[in-house]
């Protein structure tokens, strides 16, 4: 057989494969594993493995590497992060032990903690990777600082619109919200985008902290004016060519660390997988490993927590196998040395929503001191970190899926009224602000237009330099906290104004400083030190309250019962039944009954289709004259099931033959001498059922009363998640169903006035 | 802005941030940042339960709360790779001690002595800083 022969018995491509081809998540980069590249998300051979030698105090090897060897990593974790009275403990006890003393809800995180101030970098890398999925969630359920989570947005947009930052900064905070971040697309913005965030993220509730990521000094800076009260893009490295080509030693950042306790400002690191092979620095050193090395180094520099879970890489890690597994473990490594996480899930990580919500979900079951380093509160094209993982268009989903799994996203629906408010009075203040502190004008029509925006393309362009010029004042004219707490009193927002003060308080106390500090709504403070997690298995740990039940219950689009017996209502007069006696049996063989359910043109008066119940019979006894046959209609009040229904139908029709209907457009063909669930066709999706197919039902009905045999209708093709939009609305109309119920009560013949 | 007739902080009680010390006018600057005693005794805190690299860095920041602002970001950029010889380093730990800084000085002498062992020092004839 020649190569040309072959190619035309090649058998015809599978169609599939094409439609698989256009998926979105088939636009995913995915690499082979190369651990040589640093491509490869837990230990391999490669590796250093662990191991620590102290000889008279002294650590003359780690991980695999002589003292002499040492590079600023290891010289820094030795000197600052490893506890040597515990570290013999520590590294003795094997990697197992170590993992399933994590699962092992009798073991308290306060053990594990002590010998994780033992265990060095490669050390606490091998022991994450023995966990699996499952048990990197229970892991991290009881290893988290806080008992509290909470979860940090992303608020910024393309134009740095002041009355667009203030506006969603306090639509955020209104949404649960307890950190903001924001940024720039241009640099010299900086000032007036964390002065329009500060204001509007105390608006409606007080204390949520915020932060505007810029380079270390500059973002320093605006900390210690107050204008930012956190700050968490110091970023670590787990290789020293890429701590060194990102500019920095372990030495230069713990320096910068206690500057800015220095100044009252609490301040996380950043790191996460991918970084180092992004900058083609792994070393052929795992993710896993690197990281465990950034951690060890946040420890030992004093830092309180860290941002990881990828970050900026999270999608390199998604792109080898294990990744999203090696994220997570990331985090829990975090939190093993006892510091606060916050949790990454702030890159989009895929095309795909389902990729996306998988590598997330986990973080949701288990909990986090921060479910997102960034939820993206925004639309994705405005947001200046790029998009999240997850973004404003997918509040609602992620409110509708918190429900579902009853965990405590933090987040609630707060109404639109509310939000409207928070938004319109935060925009407000910006401009006061902005106009007693002489930064510029922001005019009542941008205020309203920015309330309103769904993101920065519903704006226009403001001045080109309005913002450039706002910024150059805050910084020359050295505006701080105070000045923005007294331009807000004399504008009359006092509840901002003390909550701003409220704020320098607290930084005065320095609790904020403490791992995994929040402020919660109510101005308390809660981290590691006030708010400890004590999970201990089932009943223990941070609970959902009855009240928290509550909100998370009350998503947008509940259906209110009552909303719904009104548009029934309102769809009332397609068809007058009148009650005209006990129903007899028939005796024209050319005769189709039709059965009404109890509620059908009672209290339920439109279908799921949105025909109305006339339309709906009207069609079907049409057909039945189209065929030839003879029409009587019925009420079977004794019962809500259709096949029951069109079965007593049939066995008061001459013919044998019957229909069943319910209100809500479910219909069956039945004939007497078949079961109760048998029938002759059955029409179940009534959402989808339209005229032509009540129509057909008649015509079928006649046809099979007049011994024919008719094409039974197919259901036609739907792609509608058809459970999932009509369930809630089927259960409420089966209700009223059940309600006008009656089971002692026989057939009642009907006369029927299609005029209405 | 907001801060008219101040007098000099080490001689002016601090006067607590509330909306009636804001609107008579008396709040200053300094009357929102946090005091070496406060951190202090955040770090006592922290060691008491295990925290002891975390404590370290508040002993640091409590060090650094009377450094000027200028001071400590010119201290952090001399600690970036290849910004200062040893003897540069020297200096600053000087500086540090000067103010009573000593947890600090020690820190930049530690890696003074990294930088030595891992080439990280500006050689003296190079260029110095990348501004």
């Amino acid at each position: 057989m020649t190569a040309s022969n072959a190619q035309t018995e090649r058998p015809p491509r599978w169609r599939r494969l094409d439609l698989l081809d256009e998926r979105p998540g088939a636009l995913d980069g995915q690499l082979p594993e190369a651990p040589e590249d640093g491509l490869v998300a837990f230990p391999t051979a490669l590796d250093r493995r662990p191991s620590l030698v102290v000889q008279s105090g002294v650590v003359v090897e780690m991980d695999g590497r002589a003292a002499a060897d040492f590079d600023l990593l290891d010289r820094f974790v030795v000197a600052h992060g490893l506890d040597l009275d515990v570290a013999n403990e520590a590294m003795a006890l094997p990697s197992t032990e170590a993992a399933r003393r994590l699962v092992d809800i009798s073991v308290p995180r306060a053990a594990i903690q002590r010998l994780a101030a033992g265990w060095t970098p490669a050390k606490l890398a091998e022991i994450v990777a023995l966990l699996d999925a499952a048990e990197l969630v229970i892991a991290t359920r009881k290893m988290r600082i806080r008992r509290t989570p909470s979860s940090q947005a992303h608020v910024t947009n393309r134009l740095d619109d002041p009355a667009l930052l203030a506006a969603d900064a306090a639509t955020a905070v209104a949404f649960g919200f307890r950190e903001i971040e924001t940024t720039v697309p241009v640099a010299e913005h900086a000032p007036a985008n964390a002065l329009a965030i500060l204001i509007g993220s105390q608006v409606g509730v007080p204390g949520a902290i915020t932060q505007c990521a810029i380079e270390e000094a500059a973002e320093l800076d605006l900390g210690m004016r107050g204008l930012t009260s956190y700050a968490e893009t110091i970023s670590l490295y787990g290789t020293e060519q890429a701590f060194v080509d990102g500019d920095d030693t372990p030495w230069s950042k713990a320096f910068l660390t206690s500057a800015y306790a220095s100044r009252g400002l609490k301040m996380r690191v950043t790191s996460g997988a991918g970084a180092e092979v992004l900058m083609g620095a792994a070393e052929s050193s795992s993710m896993a490993s690197l990281e465990s090395r950034c951690v060890a180094l946040a420890w030992a520099m004093g830092a309180q927590g860290v941002q990881n879970g990828g970050i900026d890489g999270a999608s390199v890690a998604g792109s080898v196998p294990d990744g999203f597994r090696e994220l997570l473990a990331e985090n829990l490594m975090v939190m093993v040395r006892g510091l606060e996480s916050c949790t990454g899930n702030d890159t989009l990580v895929s095309e795909s929503d389902l990729r996306r919500m998988a590598r997330t979900m986990p973080t949701l079951l288990a909990g986090s001191d921060f479910l997102f380093s960034g939820f993206g509160s925004i639309l994705r094209h405005d947001n200046m970190f790029g998009p999240s993982n997850m973004n404003g268009d997918d509040l609602d989903d992620f409110l509708t899926i918190q429900r579902d799994w009853g965990f405590d996203g933090v987040l609630r629906w707060p109404g639109e009224e509310r939000i409207e408010a928070v938004r319109e009075r935060a925009a407000r203040a910006v401009a006061a602000v902005w106009h007693r502190l002489g930064l510029g004008l922001i005019t009542p029509g941008r205020v309203a237009d920015a309330v309103a925006a769904a993101s920065s393309r519903d704006l226009r362009p403001d001045e080109p330099h309005a913002v450039s010029d706002a910024a150059a004042a805050i910084v020359d004219g050295r505006i701080g906290l105070l000045d923005v707490a007294r331009a807000l009193l004399d504008a009359g927002f006092e509840p901002e104004s003390e909550a701003l003060l409220a704020l320098a308080r607290i930084r005065l106390t320095g609790e904020l400083l403490a791992p995994a500090a929040i402020l919660d709504e109510s101005m308390r403070v809660l981290s590691a030190f006030t708010d400890p997690n004590d999970y201990a298995g089932p009943g223990t740990g941070h609970r959902v309250s009855a009240a928290r039940r509550r909100e998370i219950a009350a998503t947008r689009r509940v259906l209110d019962p009552r909303a719904l017996a009104a548009e029934q209502a309102a769809a009332s007069g397609s068809v007058g039944l009148t009650p005209t006696g006990p129903a007899v049996r028939g005796t024209d063989p050319r005769e189709v009954v039709v059965g009404l359910s109890p509620a059908f043109g009672v209290d339920l008066h439109r279908a799921l289709s949105g025909l109305t119940v006339g339309a709906v019979l009207g069609a079907v006894l049409e057909g039945i004259r189209d065929g030839g046959g003879i029409a009587r209609v019925v009420r079977v009040p004794s019962s809500v099931d259709v096949g029951v229904i069109g079965l007593t139908a049939s066995r008061l029709a001459g013919s044998g033959i019957g229909i069943g209907l319910q209100a809500k457009g479910t219909a069956i063909l039945h004939r007497a001498d078949l079961r109760p669930l048998g029938n002759l066709e059955l029409y179940s999706v009534a959402p989808v059922l339209d005229r032509a197919a009540y129509l057909q039902l008649g015509r079928n009905a006649a046809a099979h009363a007049l011994g024919e045999r008719p094409v039974p209708v197919q259901n036609p093709y739907t792609d509608e998640a058809i459970t999932a939009r009509y369930h809630a609305r089927v259960v409420t109309m089966m209700r009223i169903e059940r309600a006008c119920a009656r089971a002692d009560e026989p057939p009642v013949e009907l006369a029927v006035d299609l005029d209405g | 802005m907001a801060d008219g007739g101040r007098q000099d902080p080490t001689t002016r009680p601090p006067v607590l941030p509330t909306l009636e010390t804001l609107a008579a006018g008396r709040l200053a600057p300094e009357d929102i940042r946090i005091s070496g005693a406060t951190l202090r005794g955040q770090a006592e805190r922290a060691a008491r339960v295990g925290y002891r690299p975390f404590a370290s860095n508040l002993i640091r920041a409590a060090e650094l709360v009377d450094v000027p602002d200028d001071e400590v970001l010119a201290i952090y950029e001399a600690l970036r790779p290849h910004r200062s010889t040893a003897t540069e380093l020297e200096g600053a730990a000087h500086r540090l001690e000067a103010l009573g800084a000593t947890a600090c000085a020690a820190l930049v002498r530690e890696a003074a002595e990294a930088y030595a062992a891992r080439g990280m020092l500006r050689q003296i004839d190079a260029p110095s800083g990348r501004d």
